[in-house]
């Protein structure tokens, strides 16, 4: 290729034309990856959840006496460890937010699709992208809050001398609390994600995702009525979804962590659904 | 060579005014779709909120003996000044006319109450289970009262279980005197004045020396009232502050105040005591008597021998707030909690008011028109604030009449309150939603990005609220400072009844009891939107658009 054209001969396979998916992955990734604010929100990600769950769990005092004890305080290590996650999924929504809806703003998505025309294969290969980037940023998120709760929370009253399980990745539900919230932000993601493309506006949609998100637990802890309030929760993708930080009271649960995650991948999912389905009958 | 006459615009001076800007800001509102439905999705969205408070009072509950409660919630007694009140109290009493005092000394103050929460154990002995101890604001003491009808106006003066003397009048006044308990080393001498309307309060280590507590106006009084001896004791209460917020579990609880030295200084006063058990006492779950058949300890009792009395009694003498382990109404601030949901839909459309001028450019075309961005800002500030005004107040007046009724069809008890009240309740919330616009206007205008000012109007306006009042996301003290210091602050305008400190209950934001008064918090609202609007001005005028 000439620096002058980048026109192809034809016939000429063109770079990645065997291979329109992986094209169209390595395109997203180059335009993410060139985003000016991409990195600081990964960064964002990982340093906000941290902190909030630091500065939780450095604020729980309940050291000494029978009140204190596990048996009468119910608090969950795993759950007040992780409590970050609730600014860190802001965060990543308005990752995946941009990721869909910056080229709403300035157009660029008319050239992507003109380069592209097969849109749902634009829309997987944002998914993916923005998957990976936040797989990994949550990971370290999560593992950050989780050691921030370990080194932390024995000092403030969570000790073994109060009848608690110390956090340890080698406990099975500890593992899983880890390993879920991990899954947890990324479906949050893939959520906002299909809410923009369904909305084509970068504003609306993180409007609508964190209204989403936050509408249930006031809807659910201000209606009086339980077993109202109970539904409302099983149905939140906030409240349902991190239910697989819980490690204890299981049984008080309305359902259990996994069906909890699993309500909110199938927010993500029917969010998807539509975003994929407006994205390839409408007008760009 | 002819002068060329300099060129004049021709349009009419009124044409630049600030009506013009007002109009142009408006036609770019209306003409909007999405905001608009959004703007009138709020009221809507506060309405059906509303309409989710249906619950049942009572039903379902199961009692200690076997049965299940579920009648409906029974209604408080009104208090002299229209507010619900908790009246029950074990009262030795007589009839005295006209003006004159009486004078008491208190020897102690005990009490008893259940050790691990919960009701009467056994009919045999129904303190089985109880264990001694004096509830912090068990009283005993003198009283001047209208009448031995529950809500009767009176004046008191009162020894507490751990707040020492005080001095009560009318349910909710509450003055402190001498700290300290009574004991048989440290009596408390008290007395209580009567001139007309007017009470005056005294106490005394010793008989002699007297120090006036308050002097109180008590204009229900009648010509003829009732003086004497009363003792009540509230319920029991653990509130339990921890990690995941607070909640109260307990039972009934009884005290004994002993008595001597009692002179009735009155014209027709006698020596003949009457003894009424003021009140139902032992609310249980909603005055429903929870114990097995059999005497009855917490109706109280009063016993005199050579000059000394003892009386016991049970219940409480002071306003009926919710979630208070004597108190059985609901607030109908529950009505409007909407307000937090029409939020969400109005600060987004607020925002984006202004980002989609950046967005489209319609910006430089804006402030070719109207060179003075400032009255730009102010134009659209006036614009969003008062649509959002006038669709925040439908969304109230419509909702506080459904949610009331759809409380009390469910058996629910709902607190009285005055028509100033509730007109405070509805303003309130048009304006909370009204300014907090015009903070999300001003923030979008600081941003210029409809994503950045989204997230940041939801951030700062909306998620604190969130983080404030639900239980177990954040440590008690944390909560009540983020209600003290964000714009949520402002959400105070929908309570109704104050936290009172002479009654114990878990007042926290997530049972509907704000850190600051109504004004305070409105104001903290008020003082985000004007710091951001101006800072919004500043930067209009530095940065190019």
């Amino acid at each position: 290729m000439s620096a002058v054209g980048g026109v192809t001969a034809p016939g000429a396979a063109a770079p990645g034309a065997a291979a329109p998916r992986l094209a169209a992955l390595h395109a997203e990734w180059t335009k993410l990856r060139t985003l000016p604010g991409t990195f600081a929100l990964l960064v964002a990600v990982a340093a906000l959840t941290i902190a909030v769950s630091a500065a939780t769990a450095a604020a729980y005092d309940c050291r000494a006496g029978a009140g204190c004890l596990a048996a009468a305080t119910g608090a969950d290590p795993a759950k007040i460890s992780l409590t970050g996650l609730d600014v860190g999924q802001v965060l990543v929504a308005v990752l995946a937010v941009l990721a869909v809806g910056g080229e709403y703003g300035t157009g660029m998505i008319r050239v992507t699709f003109t380069a592209m025309p097969r849109r749902l294969f634009v829309l997987t290969s944002k998914a993916a992208v923005v998957t990976g980037l936040t797989l990994a940023s949550s990971l370290v998120a999560v593992l950050g809050s989780v050691l921030a709760g370990r080194l932390l929370l024995p000092a403030r009253g969570l000790s073994a001398a109060n009848g608690y399980t110390l956090l340890s990745l080698a406990d099975g539900a500890d593992l899983r609390a880890t390993l879920g919230s991990v899954l947890y932000l990324t479906l949050i993601a893939l959520l906002a994600l299909g809410v923009t493309a369904a909305v084509r506006d970068s504003g609306v949609a993180i409007g609508i995702v964190l209204g989403l998100l936050f509408l249930f637990p006031i809807l659910a802890a201000f209606v009086p009525g339980r077993t109202l309030a109970r539904h409302l929760e099983q149905a939140s993708p906030l409240i349902a979804g991190q239910y697989i930080e819980a490690t204890t009271g299981l049984r008080s649960l309305p359902l259990t962590p996994w069906q909890g995650l699993g309500v909110l991948a199938l927010w993500a999912a029917g969010a998807l659904l539509i975003g994929g389905l407006v994205l390839r009958l409408r007008d760009a | 060579m002819t002068a060329i006459a300099p060129y004049r615009c021709a349009a009419r001076r009124a044409n630049d005014g600030f009506g013009r800007l007002l109009h142009a800001e408006w036609t770019k509102f209306r003409t909007v779709r999405g905001w608009v439905v959004a703007i009138l999705l709020a009221p809507l969205l506060i309405v059906a909120v509303a309409f989710l408070q249906r619950s049942e009072c009572g039903i379902g509950n199961p009692l200690p003996n076997g049965t299940t409660f579920n009648s409906a919630c029974p209604a408080s007694p009104i208090g002299p000044g229209g507010e619900a009140v908790t009246d029950s109290f074990y009262f030795a009493h007589q009839a005295v006319s006209g003006n004159g005092s009486i004078t008491a000394r208190i020897t102690s103050l005990t009490g008893v109450y259940p050790a691990h929460g919960g009701h009467m154990a056994a009919a045999a002995n129904p303190l089985a289970g109880y264990q001694p101890g004096v509830q912090p604001w068990a009283k005993a003491g003198i009283m001047i009262s209208a009448s031995t009808a529950q809500g009767s106006a009176y004046a008191a003066m009162l020894v507490t279980g751990t707040h020492g003397t005080r001095m009560q009048w009318d349910y909710t006044g509450d003055a402190a005197g001498r700290p300290g308990a009574a004991s048989a080393t440290a009596p408390r001498w008290l007395r209580i004045t009567r001139s007309g309307d007017t009470v005056l309060g005294y106490d005394s280590p010793d008989g002699t020396h007297w120090t006036l507590v308050k002097t109180v106006s008590v204009p229900g009084l009648p010509a003829t009232a009732q003086v004497g001896l009363f003792t009540t004791s509230p319920s029991y209460q653990v509130i339990k502050t921890s990690f995941g917020g607070s909640s109260g579990t307990g039972g009934q609880t009884l005290a004994t105040g002993r008595f001597d030295n009692v002179r009735v200084a009155w014209a027709g006063a006698g020596t003949t005591w009457t003894g009424t058990s003021v009140g139902a006492q032992g609310t249980g779950p909603a005055g429903v008597r929870s114990g097995p058949p059999g005497p009855d300890p917490f109706k109280g009792k009063f016993t005199q021998a050579a000059g000394a009395y003892t009386v016991s009694g049970a219940g409480d003498i002071a306003p009926d707030v919710p979630e208070a382990a004597d108190g059985n109404g609901m607030s109908a601030q529950n009505a409007l909690i909407g307000t937090v949901v029409g939020l969400i839909a109005v600060i987004i459309v607020a925002a984006l008011f202004m980002t989609a001028e950046y967005r489209r450019g319609l910006v430089r075309l804006t402030f070719a028109a109207s060179p003075r961005r400032g009255r730009v800002l102010a134009a659209k500030a006036v614009v969003i604030g008062l649509v959002t005004f006038v669709a925040g107040l439908a969304g109230a007046v419509i909702a506080l009449p459904l949610g009331i009724r759809q409380l009390r069809d469910g058996g629910n008890y709902v607190l009285p309150m005055s028509a100033l009240t509730e007109a405070r309740m509805l303003a309130g919330v048009a304006a909370v939603l009204a300014v907090a616009a015009v903070l999300a206007l001003a923030l979008g205008t600081l941003a210029r990005r409809g994503v950045t000012a989204v997230t940041v109007v939801i951030v700062v306006i909306f998620l604190p609220f969130l983080l404030g009042t639900l239980q177990g996301l954040l440590p008690l003290g944390a909560q009540e400072w983020l209600l003290r210091l964000t714009p949520a602050a402002a959400f105070a305008v929908i309570q109704v009844v104050p936290a009172y400190h002479q009654v114990l209950a878990p007042y926290s934001a997530a049972n509907g009891y704000f850190p600051l008064s109504w004004w305070a918090g409105f104001g903290v609202l008020c003082l985000w939107a004007a710091g951001a609007l101006t800072a919004a001005a500043y930067l209009l005028r530095r940065r190019d658009v």
